[in-house]
């Protein structure tokens, strides 16, 4: 099975439009939205017959038995993450708490223990003919997104049968989440915009990929709404030798077509023709063999 | 109008809705307002304002090594160290900077005190004043998982100026970024875009400055004329004030491509950003006194 990641580092470009549409093209029966602190890839497509929840867990965190508790403050001086709050006892705030166990181990009197919180909703989508969607929802605030990705991906490897191709839309940044959507992926696709902003932010996710030694190919979309910037990019891919695979001009269907949870590839107009040529492009450049 | 010491959060969970776009150009119209870049993963706002800046600073992290003449091999710190950032490899123990979270563990329990901590530079964070406005920009390196202490370090220079309005552009998302950033924040100016995708995204932030206990409003952007914004359906059902409408404009998204502040620009662009910071302003001082 060979994994398409889509990326931009900046948000907005339409990774999730560039997504659905590759997943509708491909009839892709394997997919994972890994932009668990904002997934919006199962708002595309008709509703799965099934679906399956399983709590998420990130690491234990702290919890301080006041009864045991002696206010000695030994925990406060040695978190290094202001995550001991003092409030008549001391007390762990869970949000700030990263599960060290620093705390638990300096304390005199056994007053603290790492127990498992939950963190978040894996959610596996199926249907009859095995198509399987990988998703989460991150609980509010809660950090550990990376430890996120990585379930929803392990999720969807194993309830994928024997299918060539996965799409995987990821986050918007170069952090964490981002860093676990790029391993194990052969290939990233990265939706850029013609925007000043949006080219800085794209030579860091260039950076991040490279990195990881993850190949990579470009595209851009609502490339007419700034020409001279979208040939910047091109110019860019070309003298650093980065496939380009194509350009997707502004369409308006787009909104009317998200609000509407279809694909954009449904409706006829210029974007789905252009997705058309980027999906082809990006096809051929996935299966070809790596040298 | 007193806008002394107001810290204003601008966050959106989905990314692209114009978070950079509204705090920039909210910050632009007073001399002397403060601009905090908290997005250090991809850090735009300062291509706009391209303020003169002083020398960065780095931001460091501490990072175990290991004293190969003193380490035995015993592996307490490997079984201590949740992030699983060490590894004891024949007799050799490795470190791997980039998942260590540099909580000191590993140093407390290491029987021969063979391990101390060094500094690590995840990132640096930079200064500078653009017509009068002072820009604070944080930038993590490429490669690093968390901009965590880049956005702590951000904020301990806003700790030092008092007495001005400050606009803190948010990383996207609604996980612990967003968290930290929106964490000293006086008041949150939420901002969507009129899509499915934005009012989802809207949910997740609302509930996020809900359960902080902040006082918020929105801002909505490429508002389209006569069709029905799914942001606005949300806001009306739970009762957000909408404190501004930026409208679908493709001169406003070209000058804004080209990394201009629009209120720089033009009179049509200064006054919509105007009579937005005069409505945020307004809602902002309005509750703080309790409704008065």
């Amino acid at each position: 099975m060979r994994q398409l990641v889509i990326l931009s580092g900046k948000g907005g470009t339409g990774k999730t439009t560039v997504a659905s549409s590759f997943i509708k093209l491909a009839t892709a029966k394997t997919y994972a939205d890994c932009d668990v602190d904002a997934p919006n890839l199962h708002l595309i497509g008709s509703p799965f017959p099934s679906v399956k929840q399983t709590d998420y867990f990130s690491m234990p965190k702290a919890v301080i038995n006041a009864n045991l508790c002696i206010s000695c403050a030994m925990c406060r001086k040695y978190c290094r993450f202001g995550a001991i709050v003092k409030d008549k006892t001391y007390k762990v705030d869970a949000a700030s708490c990263e599960g060290c166990g620093v705390c638990a181990f300096v304390c005199p009197a056994k007053a603290i223990t790492m127990e498992k919180t939950k963190a978040g909703d894996l959610l596996l989508y199926s249907d009859t003919d095995n198509t399987v969607f990988s998703t989460a929802v991150l609980s509010m605030g809660s950090g550990a997104t990376g430890l996120l990705v990585t379930q929803v991906k392990k999720q969807m490897k194993a309830a994928s049968g024997e299918t060539p191709l996965a799409i995987i839309d990821g986050s918007p940044g170069i952090g964490c989440p981002v860093i676990a959507s790029l391993s194990g992926a052969d290939m990233v696709l990265i939706v850029a915009e013609p925007s000043i902003s949006g080219i800085s932010d794209m030579e860091r996710i260039i950076g991040t990929a490279q990195q990881f030694q993850v190949r990579l190919a470009v595209c851009i979309n609502k490339y007419d709404t700034n020409l001279l910037q979208s040939s910047h990019i091109e110019s860019y891919c070309r003298t650093r030798r980065i496939p380009f695979v194509g350009k997707i001009p502004f369409e308006p269907m787009a909104i009317k077509a998200i609000n509407q949870g279809k694909y954009l590839v449904d409706f006829p107009c210029e974007g789905a023709k252009a997705l058309a040529d980027v999906f082809a492009e990006t096809m051929d450049l996935l299966q070809a063999e790596v040298v | 109008m007193r806008n002394n010491d107001l810290t204003i959060a601008v966050l959106s969970g989905k990314g692209g809705t114009g978070k950079t776009l509204v705090s920039v150009n909210l910050a632009a119209l007073l001399p002397d307002s403060t601009y905090i870049d908290c997005d250090v993963e991809e850090p735009d706002g300062h291509l706009f304002f391209k303020p003169v800046f002083g020398t960065s600073v780095p931001v460091m992290v501490k990072t175990p090594q290991v004293d190969e003449n003193r380490c035995t091999g015993c592996h307490a710190c490997v079984d201590f160290c949740k992030f699983n950032a060490l590894a004891l490899i024949g007799s050799t123990l490795m470190v791997f900077n980039e998942i260590c979270h540099s909580c000191g563990g590993c140093v407390l329990v290491c029987p021969r005190k063979a391990l101390s901590e060094k500094e690590r530079m995840v990132g640096f964070v930079r200064e500078g004043i653009s017509r009068g406005v002072q820009v604070v920009t944080g930038t993590m390196n490429i490669g690093e998982s968390s901009g965590v202490p880049i956005i702590e370090a951000e904020l301990r220079i806003k700790e030092k100026n008092i007495n001005n309005l400050t606009f803190i552009d948010c990383p996207p998302g609604s996980a612990c970024l967003v968290r930290k950033s929106i964490q000293e924040a006086d008041y949150c100016l939420l901002v969507a875009e009129p899509t499915v995708f934005g009012a989802h995204n809207l949910a997740m932030v609302y509930a996020l400055v809900s359960s902080l206990h902040k006082r918020f409003s929105l801002v909505l952007n490429k508002c389209l004329g006569g069709e029905e914004n799914p942001s606005e359906v949300f806001a009306i059902e739970h009762q957000i004030p909408i404190v501004g409408r930026i409208p679908f404009d493709s001169e406003l998204g070209l000058l804004n491509s080209e990394a201009k502040v629009v209120v720089w620009e033009s009179e049509k662009y200064r006054q919509l950003f105007s009579s937005i910071l005069t409505t945020v302003l307004r809602e902002a001082h309005h509750e703080a006194t309790g409704n008065s």
